[in-house]
């Protein structure tokens, strides 16, 4: 560590990004040596959280960068979940039909499966899919002007038919239970207690990778736009940009992040069912991205690391607590902490130093969303 | 008719525009000619602002046709988005400044500057020098240099105002379209954006809406009256002044009445 | 014919709930901005205490007034509905004004908490409750063709809140305040209208009838804590689809709603009907993007 801030003081950085430097150094140093002093059990539900934290990313690109509300990307999601867990069922189910279609009566697999087999097609379908379904549904919304909570609903919306289809086509998606029981990946099984730490090292990285793509979109003039159209899309029209077009290009990045998300989850988990993408997951990623401080990034990734800590440890031991606990924390940070707790730190370190403004990070605009005068139909 | 669609840069003909049945303009003709600079007046409700709306394409007309004659060639602009118009050459200043709070100064004047504006290329986009240049000429101008790293929600009306006037005119339009730029101000800051109204018209057609008829009397180099969606008379200052119709519409109006009578 | 009569009249009674649902839902987004994703919750409340008003007569009154309970379960229902949801407004929902996304959160976590707080009390497995007997049976059209009695009077109860509705808004004094509110927040506090209390009267009044909603809702089947998520999206949809600020938009949005659920799951399969109906819904949004009954407004955002 020494060495390190040696390294970034004889580069003569600003004091605060040195700390800022240092700081991510540090995370991502427990990160790596994370399978050294945690159980294998502590270990795969720290990997699930990191899964999470991809897929909150996501979505603060589209909700703190952009304005975009998704109370959908539990779709999306369970989209990248379902592509990988095709490939793994097929795979475990050998030359025979998956075990569920052989009760429902299926007799030939569908030709959608069929390349699933390939384990570079299921890859890239996992965030393809999403992706495009991101594209279609910005494509007939966000050029309509559909927005604000109207957009909201629409995704809500999507979440409840999805649910019921992959429920409902039973033959297809294995129904209510969804898809479990795998064996290997790549011909190594899953259980190899090599394999398990070679997928949280895989987790590890797609994090990173999905953090940087979002910092480096965020701090391009791609950024820049974006944040322009959550504080004003019709400004940004009259200076000549076509906002539809950044917030499908934001809604299916964020999509995509969501569904490497599930895939790496099913990887963890070892299921993936539609319970998995309903409502009530979908709108649970949101709090995770509030309570971080959303239009942070970094707050994204610790909202969502540690919410799912919190949940690990306490859904299992008294679950009525943790609804209570999750509908108050709604409320409280709504209400108290639009800021989150990145927005909390800042404001401490700043109290503290009294020097720099605010401007320095992106901080969002916590004043109501209608300007004044405006609050009439 | 042919002649003035050649050499005007903007000619709106017969224009009409319906809000749930209110005609708010009717049947409208403007002709706007290069390196104009072109007052629009008129009691409240009008239909001025409405029209501004219709040349930049907020509100679509139920009648009549813009035709935008830019770099581009002769356009007819009541068939395009918002955006596409901003791309032909024709820049809106709104009345309330709106400008992009949660970016800081700097970032509002960047992403104002004229540039390829397709997701991919403000992805790639890099501030070259020139740009940097032009940010930083603006800064000094619009007198927001110091404060260029400062989150623009934390300016003040008058700051914010000057903002979105440096946003317009990095925005490099061919024809700018300003609604009541000085409305709300104090004088100083009045006098400060008279300065700067004075260094755009130097280089574009420029077309205001204005209520402070002092302010219109400093610049007007040629006035358009309307009245209730139509148009009532167009000419000078001098001529408009000396109008008997422009005098009995104002007179209605007390307040304006008095601004206008005080001169003539 | 007769297959035809009863899928729309299924269709019809199923519409009248969805339009009471989503009356309240309407007119607190069109008068304050605020979503209420706790809506759904209200329709639990009320039919939880159709449940009680039940088990009060059953357990401790005599069995022949029994089939009175369900007038004043209405009744309760509203009143619970009502002062659960006035208490709502003035603790939280206040300081959401205007905050759509922020409200539309917070208020997702007041549902979380009234269902598992529901779950505590009553137990997570549904319960029935025993409707009165004069509602059993049905009304015969003509052969084969049975309007049960039961959804008649839903259907009878819808109208008559709808004009109980259209009398407050467009006839009384509160509900012309309320409108004038919903039309110029400011000017109407100029004029001396105590916005708070038409806020939270209103809100107040669309989460009771929410209540009576539930209320109806015992007489078609079992209820449990989240009764009100079953048809919360669908009534979020009929706002979307009718536009804010107007009754006859809520009207025709949960007709077509209603009637389109109905048909395109009588067609295909429940699981395909509901994705015809987004796609449907999709489609319309691309002719009318605001909704049927759209306000149009000045202002740049």
């Amino acid at each position: 560590m020494n060495a390190w801030n040696a390294m970034l003081s004889a580069i003569s950085l600003p004091r605060g990004k040195l700390w800022l430097l240092a700081g991510y150094g540090a995370a991502l140093a427990v990160l790596l040596t994370a399978p050294l002093y945690l159980s294998d059990f502590r270990l795969n539900i720290l990997a699930k959280c990191l899964a999470f934290a991809i897929a909150a990313l996501g979505l603060d690109l589209l909700w703190g960068y952009t304005g975009i509300l998704s109370l959908g990307h539990g779709v999306f999601f369970g989209l990248g979940g379902y592509a990988m867990a095709m490939h793994l069922k097929l795979v475990a189910s050998g030359d025979r039909l998956p075990d569920f279609m052989d009760w429902t009566g299926v007799t030939k697999l569908p030709w959608f499966w069929e390349p699933f087999r390939y384990a570079g097609f299921a890859i890239l379908m996992g965030i393809v899919i999403p992706s495009v379904l991101a594209l279609i549904l910005g494509f007939f919304t966000f050029r309509n002007r559909i927005k604000g909570v109207y957009f909201t609903i629409l995704t809500q919306a999507l979440v409840i038919i999805t649910v019921t289809l992959f429920v409902g086509q039973q033959k297809y998606t294995g129904g209510t239970n969804g898809l479990t029981g795998y064996a290997e990946l790549f011909g190594v099984p899953l259980r190899n207690a090599g394999m398990k730490n070679a997928l949280y090292f895989a987790t590890v990285a797609a994090l990173l990778a999905a953090f940087l793509l979002c910092r480096y979109l965020v701090k391009s003039r791609l950024g820049k736009v974006l944040r322009a159209i959550r504080d004003g899309e019709n400004r940004v029209r009259f200076l000549g940009f076509d906002p539809s077009v950044y917030q499908m290009a934001a809604f299916a990045v964020s999509a995509g992040l969501a569904g490497l998300a599930g895939m790496l989850f099913v990887l963890h988990v070892g299921i993936i069912s539609p319970s998995m993408m309903a409502i009530v997951p979908s709108v649970e990623m949101v709090l995770w991205v509030a309570i971080g401080g959303r239009g942070t990034l970094v707050g994204a990734v610790i909202g969502a690391i540690v919410i799912n800590e919190a949940k690990s440890g306490l859904s299992e031991s008294f679950p009525d607590i943790w609804t209570f606990f999750l509908g108050a924390l709604f409320i409280l940070v709504t209400v108290f902490l639009p800021g989150g707790l990145v927005g909390l730190f800042r404001q401490a370190s700043q109290r503290f130093r009294r020097r720099e403004p605010a401007h320095e990070h992106d901080a969002i605009d916590v004043s109501p969303v209608l300007r004044e005068g405006n609050r009439s139909v | 008719m042919s002649t003035t669609q050649s050499t005007s840069v903007l000619s709106c003909e017969k224009v009409t525009v319906a809000f749930d049945g209110f005609k708010a303009v009717q049947e409208m003709d403007l002709t706007i000619l290069p390196g104009e600079l072109r007052f629009l007046i008129g009691p409240n409700g009008a239909g001025k602002t409405t029209m501004l709306d219709v040349i930049c394409g907020k509100v679509k007309p139920v009648g009549g046709k813009v035709v935008f004659n830019g770099r581009h060639g002769a356009v007819d602009v009541t068939k395009r988005k918002e955006h596409a118009i901003a791309e032909l050459g024709i820049g809106r200043k709104f009345q309330t400044p709106s400008i992009f709070s949660g970016l800081t100064v700097e970032e509002n004047l960047e992403i104002s500057m004229s540039q390829k504006r397709g997701v991919f290329a403000a992805l790639r986009a890099k501030m070259s020098k020139f740009d940097r240049m032009r940010i930083e000429t603006e800064l000094d101008l619009i007198g927001l240099q110091a404060k260029k790293r400062q989150r623009a929600g934390l300016l003040s009306h008058g700051e914010k105002q000057w903002l979105e006037i440096g946003m317009m005119l990095l925005q490099e339009p061919e024809i700018l379209l300003l609604d009541e730029p000085v409305a709300g101000m104090t004088d100083k800051e009045t006098e400060k954006t008279g300065e700067l109204l004075k260094q755009i018209v130097r280089k574009r057609t420029v077309v205001v809406v204005e209520h402070d008829m002092e302010f219109v009397r400093r610049f007007a180099s040629s006035v358009t009256v309307m009245h209730e969606g139509k148009l009532l008379k167009e000419g000078s200052m001098d001529e408009v002044q000396r109008d008997d119709r422009v005098a009995e519409v104002y007179l209605g109006r007390r307040r304006d009445a008095d601004v206008i009578g005080s001169t003539a | 014919m007769a297959l035809w009569l009863t899928q729309l009249f299924n269709g019809l009674s199923v519409s009248s709930i969805l339009l009471l649902i989503a009356l309240g839902l309407a007119i607190t987004f069109g008068l304050m901005r605020v979503i209420n994703m706790a809506h759904g919750e209200f329709i639990m409340i009320g039919a939880y205490a159709a449940y009680l008003m039940q088990k009060i007569f059953q357990d401790s009154l005599p069995g022949s007034w029994f089939g009175a309970y369900f007038p004043l379960a209405i009744v309760f229902s509203f009143v619970l509905a009502f002062t659960i949801g006035y208490l709502l407004e003035t603790t939280l929902i206040r300081f959401l004004y205007g905050r759509p996304l922020d409200s539309l959160l917070a208020t997702w976590g007041v549902g979380l908490v009234l269902q598992q707080l529901a779950r505590s009390i009553f137990g997570a497995p549904n319960v029935g409750v025993t409707s009165p007997s004069w509602l059993d049976g049905g009304l015969r059209v003509m052969t084969g063709v049975v309007f049960p009695y039961k959804r008649l009077f839903i259907i009878g109860l819808v109208i008559l809140c709808l004009l109980a509705m259209y009398f407050y808004i467009y006839r009384s004094n509160p509900g012309r305040r309320m409108q004038a509110v919903m039309q110029n927040r400011d000017m109407a506090a100029c004029l001396g209208i105590s916005t708070r209390r038409v806020d939270s009267t209103t809100f107040a009044i669309g989460s009771g009838i929410a209540g009576i909603a539930g209320c109806a809702l015992t007489l078609i089947g079992p209820i449990g804590p989240t009764i009100g998520t079953n048809y919360i999206i669908d009534a979020f949809m009929v706002v979307v689809l009718g536009g804010v600020g107007k009754l006859a938009g809520t009207l025709v949005g949960a007709l077509g709603i209603g009637m389109l659920n109905m048909l395109f799951e009588w067609w295909t399969t429940a699981s395909l009907g509901k994705v015809l109906v987004f796609l449907c819904i999709v489609a319309f949004l691309q002719w009318k993007p605001m909704g049927l009954f759209a306000v149009r407004s000045r202002s740049l955002d």
